[in-house]
Formats: C-alpha cells, structure tokens, sequence
C-alpha cells in the first residue's frame, strides 16, 4: 500500500505540490502524468523519502516515511529521473554495492543478481564502465537497481524517457511481466506509455490532482475518446474545467 | 556499521578508479619531498630527524587535502546519485561517516607511502623514532580535521571548483589563526587567555606540539573535535538542502 495524504511542498514561494491525496492497492499499476514542471518528480521524491514534506505525511507498506525512513526505504525500488548512477562504477560492482546496501546475502543475493542481469540484459556490459554506456544501457542499469531487492513498492520517474522506441518496448514489456501483486508508480508525459502498461491513471498539473481514473474511462471523457485530447484539456483547463473533472473523479 | 563500511568500500574504490588517484599521490610525494629537501634542508641541517618533512605538512595540506575532499559530495550532488543515496535504506549518518573515511584513509595511504623519507633518515642516523610515530599520527589527525572542513563545504555545492577554493580558504584561516604573525597582532592588545584561545583554534598549533613528540589527551579532543564539528555540519546542510 502506498497511503498519501495531503501532500504538499513547496519551494519558497512555489508550490511544487499542493494538496495531493490518494492510496494506491496491491496489483495497481499506476501511470501519474502530467506535463513538464507539473509536481510528478517532486511527489516522488517524498514518497522515496528524498525531501520532506512541507506538510502532509506518506505510508509506503505500512511505515511513515517520516518516522520509520529505513522500513519504508526497505521495501521500495526507486528510479530516480534521469537514472542516475556512479559513471566510474562497473555495472557489476554497482549492482553489487547495491546488493551489500540492501542487504542481500548468499544464494539470494546470486538469484537476484543473475534475475535483474538476465531480465535487463545487462550481462554483455557487465565488466564495463557506466559512464561508458548508451543511455538505453544506463537505464536498464537503474531499473536493475531498482528491481534488485524484488521490492513490494516500485516508484519508476520517467523509465522510457529519451530512450528509442525499441528499448521503450522493452521496458514495458519488462513492466507488465513484474508480478501482479506489486505496486508499480510510473511518471511520465508520453500517454501511449499509460495505455500501454498501466490500469489507473493519475493526472496532476499546477501540483494539483486534476483527475483519477482507468486510462480507459479518462479516454471516454473526450468525444474522440483519445487520451490525448483529454489530457489537454485538462492539464490547461479547456474547455472542461478542473473543477469539473476532479468532481467526476 | 555494515552500511558505513558498504559506503566506504564503494568511496574509497571510486578514488582509485580515475588516474586523479595516483597523480595525487605522485604530487603529493614530490611536494612533500621538496619541501623536506630543499626548502627545509633536510641534509644540511645535519640531524637524524623528520622535523623539515613535518613542519609543511600544514601547508602541503592547504591545497591537497581540498582536492581529495571536493568531490565528495558536489560530485553526488552534480551526478544526481545522491537522490539514489538517499533513498537507500542507509542514515544520513551512515553516508557521510562512510565518504568522509574513506576520504580519510586515502588521505592516510598518501600519508603512509612518504614511508621512504623515515627509512632514509634511519640510514643516516639514529632517529627518535617514537617522535616521528608522533609526527605521522599528528598529520593524519591534521589531515583529518581538513578533510571534514572539506566534506562539509563540498556539501554545500554541486561545484567542485568552488568546493575547492571555500575548502581552501576555511582551512586556511584554521591555520592562521596559530601563525605568529597573526598571534602578534593580537598580543598587543587582547588579553593572554584571548590570544591563547585564538592559538588553540589553529590546527598548526596542534599539529606542532604532536609532532615534538607529546601526544597530549587535549591535542587529541581538539582534533576529535572539530572533526564531529564539522561532520554534525556536513549532515545538517545535507538534510536542510538535499535537493537543490
Ligand atoms: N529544487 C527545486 N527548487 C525550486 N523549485 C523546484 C525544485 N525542484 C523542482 N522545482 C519546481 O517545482 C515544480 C515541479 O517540478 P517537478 O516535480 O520536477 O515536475 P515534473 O517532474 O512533473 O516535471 C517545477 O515548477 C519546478 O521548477
Ligand atoms: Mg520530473
């Protein structure tokens, strides 16, 4: 379970998110989008644990990231925007430092290893130099580290951006086989993506929540019944209104 | 504890893992030697000590040890990795614990590799070997308090360049204010307890009676010190500003 409250942050005099509330159950794979600037990243990173709060409070598996920070963290992978990584590292001694921070041993510890490497295809780069690698490489080397633990919680901020639409493919293919009683959170703008992996959506602009819904019926908003127009219109406010939509929600 | 030493193992790897290790080492050696032969006349002073080696160690220290320590955090910072970092079932505690010893024990091999200047001054004499041992402790300890100066700057910034020049600066005035020069202004005026207090702020003036061969309990405390000072520092700027 994933338990967020009233979530607000603000960055002096800017309200990155404000206000946002809801839960996310077992088995839901949840698609937040928005546009650029929109609060995605931010939201994130309170449920990670990164930043604090201004105020408002997240529960991730049971824990208050707040209070009990090293439970919480204990059983989320997260990705953060732009996958990063330590560039002198190789791929093998980053997954294995990795391993020894989450606290991996024995033969679970070699199991997990060789399933990320195997599900990410990462074993042709295994002895080289992260830094050296395509970015299609750096990010299935922040989805390897991510997935490593098989963690209950999976906070994913944009795992397809900038990346070719073959290696796009994969990692939804890789998203839709992860077990179905997980939680998987996906940011991102590209609304394919959502169609393509996700069963609920979450459409936030401004740091508002605008709208809550399966891709499906947020499609059937719109008389052309394309995701994308629904989006526009609601992420700039027409012709049907936030208020509108929120109460539709 | 098994976390520090995680973080610490994959630090102090990271160090070796660019050339920009062993060139410092390198520089760190021929300066170090330099300063020993031929500023500080090593040879011609005619006696069996390290005293010429030691006595710039402050100022080798100046300008190298902010070099270890800059990219401690400005780089996690530039890189984004400390996102990662920090959202790893690890304390705030346990990371910079971790990087600052690993920062340390580099700092401790640079140190431990001038080993050749201790044979050389046991071949041409006969040494107060437990003086040198002092020496070498008191340096490490000095290098020590400069490195967490420098682990709390580096936090302050993604910019390694201006980690590098605050760092220098700080630890500067930390030597300063132990400089005669600098005491003597002070001496004309101030009371003795103040100029006291503004020498045993220095790390020189530590530095300085370690190395005559005395490990005193209050030379030790102060190091220990300014040390926790600055590590407490470096984790309230990492928690006030994690994300900028
Ligand atoms: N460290 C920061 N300091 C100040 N403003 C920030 C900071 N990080 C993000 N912002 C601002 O907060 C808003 C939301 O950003 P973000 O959560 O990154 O959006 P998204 O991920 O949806 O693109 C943006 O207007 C952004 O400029
Ligand atoms: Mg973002």
């Amino acid at each position: 379970m994933i338990e967020i409250n009233h979530l607000t942050k603000s960055y002096g005099s800017l309200l990155a998110v404000n206000d946002i509330s809801f839960t996310v159950k077992p088995g839901e794979v949840l698609g937040f989008l928005g546009p650029n600037g929109a609060g995605k990243s931010t939201t994130m990173k309170m449920i990670t644990g990164f930043l604090t709060p201004t105020s408002g409070s997240v529960r991730v598996c049971g824990y208050d990231v707040e209070s009990q920070p090293l439970l919480a963290k204990s059983c989320m992978g997260y990705l953060p925007e732009g996958a990063p990584s330590y560039g002198e590292m190789t791929v093998r001694t980053f997954l294995e430092f990795i391993a020894n921070v989450r606290g991996l041993k024995g033969e679970t510890r070699k199991r997990r290893l060789d399933d990320v490497i195997q599900r990410l295809q990462l074993a042709t780069v295994l002895e080289q130099a992260i830094e050296t690698l395509s970015k299609g490489f750096k990010r299935r080397v922040g989805l390897a580290q991510a997935l490593l633990h098989d963690p209950q919680v999976l906070i994913l901020d944009e795992p397809t951006d900038g990346l070719d639409p073959n290696q796009k493919h994969q990692v939804r293919t890789l998203i839709g086989e992860m077990s179905k009683d997980k939680i998987i959170v996906i940011s991102t703008h590209i609304l394919e993506e959502v169609d393509a992996v996700c069963n609920r959506a979450i459409i936030i602009a401004g740091g508002r929540l605008l709208a809550d819904d399966t891709p499906q019926n947020l499609a059937k908003r719109s008389p052309s019944g394309r995701l994308d127009d629904v989006f526009r219109e609601i992420t700039t406010g027409k012709p049907v209104t936030p208020e509108k939509v929120a109460a539709h929600a | 504890m098994h976390n520090v030493v995680t973080i610490f193992r994959r630090e102090f790897a990271s160090y070796f893992a660019t050339p920009l290790a062993f060139v410092f080492i390198v520089i760190f050696l021929i300066l170090a030697g330099v300063f020993a032969f031929y500023i500080g006349s090593f040879y011609e002073r005619g006696q069996a000590d390290l005293a010429p080696f030691f006595s710039y160690h402050p100022w080798l220290y100046l300008f190298l040890i902010p070099a270890i320590s800059m990219r401690l955090w400005a780089e996690e910072r530039k890189s984004g990795t400390i996102e990662l970092l920090m959202t790893l079932p690890v304390t705030l505690w346990q990371a910079v614990l971790g990087k600052y010893l690993a920062a340390w024990a580099f700092a401790g091999v640079a140190l431990a590799l001038t080993f050749p200047m201790w044979i050389t001054v046991n071949y041409l004499g006969d040494p107060d070997n437990g003086t040198i041992l002092a020496a070498y402790i008191g340096s490490f300890l000095m290098a020590g308090g400069f490195l967490a100066i420098g682990s709390c700057i580096s936090a302050t910034t993604r910019n390694q360049v201006i980690a590098f020049i605050f760092t220098v600066v700080i630890c500067f005035l930390f030597l300063l204010a132990g400089f005669s020069l600098v005491l003597s202004v002070f001496e004309g005026w101030a009371p003795q307890p103040i100029v006291d207090a503004i020498a045993s702020l220095s790390f020189l003036t530590h530095f300085t009676s370690i190395s005559k061969g005395v490990i005193d309990l209050r030379d030790l405390l102060y190091f220990a010190t300014v040390i926790a000072a600055w590590l407490v520092a470096n984790a309230i700027v990492l928690e006030l500003k994690k994300a900028d």
